[in-house]
């Protein structure tokens, strides 16, 4: 029984950091039909931020834990929107109408230059700010123990997905993004300054992807090539859940982080073949995903 | 085909490619070869996830040790200045890009940048593929640190290519030895490595290895999370439900730090005593971040466990001023390599620069002295560096970590003798091991 609440407890965990590291992810392609692989930047550089700044707070002697969180959210806020303005106004605004696969590409080249721009900046010795993780404390049940900074992301992440399902679904901004999303010429003819959407959809991306990376940082050491690592799993979430879906990515992060737990706890040795697993059995019988239509977009 | 169709399509295959393409690029430094200079080809990983705890210390454990050559500066016995009195030249390679990629630098430094010796290899995939390479183009050629048994077992024979690093079967018999020594009563063990050839070996070596000295020991789980993967949450738990005593850990650099912070913060570690084979790497890093008692290994007699002699105690002062910080393992360990590099050319009889079959013939079978002591040059020939291998605990005070009952283990005590698969070695027994 203690495994079978493990198994749920770890699943869950697991898919809130998926849905976070993967929900920019789709946001992006769902509005502007570009599949950015420098999504996984996005997230090295608000995990490099917030490593930064956390650091710089506890070497002064900083160790108000209210503190710590506010100066991880405002760098990796930060970093994101203005990493994610600069691709967006300095790049992608000169290719769209391109096929998807060269803005792909374009993506991709992003991806490295980032990889290198970090490590000139940060070189590559890992960062570490495990505070706030150890600061939380944890929680027991029998044996098991759960980290407190766990459920906090567990809780960030459902409140970033009914906030953008919210922004979509009930807000002005989000019916006129809807409007692109179906007809991009019709919205244009309309009077919608597409250009603006599309700018403001690509900096919350970004932005959702450092702040994925800010959370991160204090779990995990902080060294280069941690955004590539990051973008296989992303779009495996992503592509079983249906490309551009917000519902697809959230159920695609359950399943494949409730399957990964039950392997770690049964098989473990079947780790990392389980989440591949699952996106081959679901893309053999739903090509594109679980939420993804043939025709139709939604998001 | 729709776009949405085709892109669909490509994702797995550019998913795929991404995981190959998270490697650097190699860095050449082409400088002039001039003839009253040896030039020594140095290969460590100076990106990716290998390069902050391993490759750049490393790097710099090199270049301390080159620096001090050049000047004269180094302690008896290497007090004469140059390698054979001539200028020691040290081109830098990136290791990343895996053993194909390795093979065409390999040829490339000796090809190209003309070097007359090669030291380097972290990975034991590298030294595998470039071992061959090296035999076949007769350049003599040092590995400082891979650790894979199959190196000589593999490489039959070998004229130029010499390992002074010992071999992950000493670090996972020599860890089951301390256990036997320090917790005889454990009975419930553990563990996590990362899933390639190093975690896979070492588990098995381990788990052959505490048949033998612990029978009545149960292994209650093992997991093997994807190399890089950062976050263990899933694993801990895991671990934490089969309630284990001990948690054996061959994971290294940053996937070893972080796993000890957060198998620590989740309490793991106040219900389990770590048994880290590398951990070492960590004693100037963990901050107490590890619980006092964790066990360490530092993959033989370095950093931490380093002797006190000249060659350490110049060697550790020499590089905290330089660095601002302790040599970890792999700074010695790429030291000690140096310094057989200049044993073999000091030792070559030759004018000028020694050619590589002179340089071979000076190290075979040589004891030369080094940062970890005596360097005896008795497996495989000749070709591979017997050893003591250490095991101790790690304790946090004062602000700073330090290392407690530590536990020496001779170099056959640990290692399987020539003409022994070492895992054949371990199942019958340990036959010919000396341990006092």
């Amino acid at each position: 029984m203690l495994t079978v609440w493990a198994i749920l407890i770890d699943g869950f965990i697991y898919a809130s950091w998926l849905f976070l590291v993967a929900a920019g992810l789709t946001v992006i392609y769902g509005v502007m039909r570009i599949l950015n692989m420098a999504h996984g930047s996005l997230y090295a550089l608000g995990a490099y931020a917030a490593a930064s700044a956390l650091g710089w707070y506890y070497a002064g002697g900083g160790d108000q834990l209210w503190m710590a969180f506010a100066i991880l959210a405002v760098s990796a806020i930060t970093i994101g929107a203005v990493a994610g303005l600069a691709i967006e106004r300095g790049l992608l605004r000169l290719m769209y109408g391109r096929d998807e696969i060269l803005m792909l590409i374009i993506t991709f080249a992003v991806l490295l230059i980032l990889e290198d721009v970090m490590k000139l900046v940060w070189g590559t010795t890992p960062y570490f700010a495990y505070q706030p993780y150890a600061a939380m404390g944890r929680i027991s049940i029998d044996v098991l123990t759960v980290s407190r900074y766990d459920l906090m992301v567990l809780a960030v992440s459902v409140v970033i997905g009914v906030g953008l399902w919210f922004w979509l679904e009930r807000t002005r901004i989000g019916k006129i993004l809807r409007s692109i999303i179906h007809d991009r010429e019709v919205s244009t003819a309309m009077g919608v300054n597409v250009g603006r959407m599309f700018t403001i959809t690509f900096m919350i991306g970004a932005t959702l992807g450092a702040i994925a990376g800010g959370l991160t940082a204090p779990i995990i050491s902080v060294v280069p090539g941690i955004g590539i690592e990051v973008i296989v799993l992303a779009f495996a979430v992503v592509v079983t859940g249906g490309l551009g879906s917000i519902t697809g990515a959230a159920v695609g992060a359950i399943i494949v982080g409730l399957a990964r737990a039950t392997s770690i706890h049964t098989m473990p040795e079947l780790e990392l073949f389980i989440i591949y697993a699952v996106m081959a059995a679901v893309l053999v019988f739903r090509p594109y995903g679980l939420f993804g239509r043939a025709v139709a977009r939604k998001i | 085909m729709k776009p949405s169709n085709r892109l669909q399509k490509t994702l797995l295959s550019t998913a795929t490619s991404l995981a190959l393409a998270s490697v650097g690029m190699v860095g050449l430094a082409a400088t002039a070869h001039a003839q009253d200079s040896f030039k020594v080809g140095f290969v460590t990983f100076l990106s990716g996830g290998a390069s902050g705890p391993f490759g750049v210390p490393a790097s710099q454990g090199a270049k301390v040790v080159v620096d001090a050559i050049n000047s004269g500066s180094l302690p008896a016995p290497y007090d004469s200045k140059g390698v054979n009195g001539l200028n020691l030249e040290m081109v830098e390679v990136d290791e990343a890009g895996g053993p194909t990629k390795q093979v065409e630098e390999y040829r490339n430094l000796v090809e190209r940048q003309k070097v007359n010796a090669v030291i380097g290899y972290i990975s034991s995939g590298d030294c595998l593929a470039v071992g061959p390479v090296a035999e076949e183009m007769k350049t003599f050629t040092i590995a400082f640190d891979c650790g894979t048994s199959r190196m000589f077992e593999e490489l039959k024979n070998p004229r130029y290519v010499f390992r002074t690093g010992l071999d992950a079967v000493a670090d996972n018999v020599g860890a089951a030895r301390y256990l036997a020594d320090t917790r005889p009563d454990a009975v419930r063990i553990a563990g996590i490595q990362q899933n390639y050839a190093w975690g896979q070996d070492s588990w098995q070596d381990f788990t052959l290895a505490m048949e033998q000295l612990m029978p009545d020991a149960e292994i209650v789980n093992n997991q093997m999370p994807q190399i890089f993967q950062g976050s263990y949450s899933t694993e801990i738990s895991a671990l934490q439900t089969r309630r284990p005593e001990i948690v054996h850990s061959s994971m290294w650099g940053g996937d070893m730090e972080s796993f000890v912070a957060q198998a620590n913060a989740r309490g793991l570690l106040a219900q389990a005593t770590a048994l880290l084979t590398t951990g070492e790497s960590g004693l100037h890093r963990f901050d107490g971040q590890a619980p006092n008692g964790t066990i360490v290994g530092g993959r033989g007699p370095f950093g931490g466990f380093m002797p006190e002699n000249d060659l350490s105690q110049w060697f550790n002062k020499a590089y905290e001023e330089k660095y601002g910080t302790p040599p970890s393992y792999p700074a010695a360990k790429a030291a000690q390599a140096i310094l057989a590099l200049k044993y073999a050319a000091d030792n070559a009889g030759a004018e000028g620069v020694p050619s590589a079959d002179q340089l071979a013939a000076a190290l075979k079978g040589a004891s030369f002295e080094s940062v970890s002591g005596t360097v005896r040059m008795s497996l495989a020939g000749g070709h591979q560096a017997l050893q003591p291998m250490l095991y101790g605990e790690y304790h946090f005070a004062d602000g700073k970590g330090e290392l407690r009952n530590v536990k020496s283990y001779p170099g056959d005590c640990v290692s399987a003798p020539d003409g022994y698969n070492a895992q054949q070695w371990i199942r019958e027994g340990f036959p010919g091991s000396s341990c006092d």
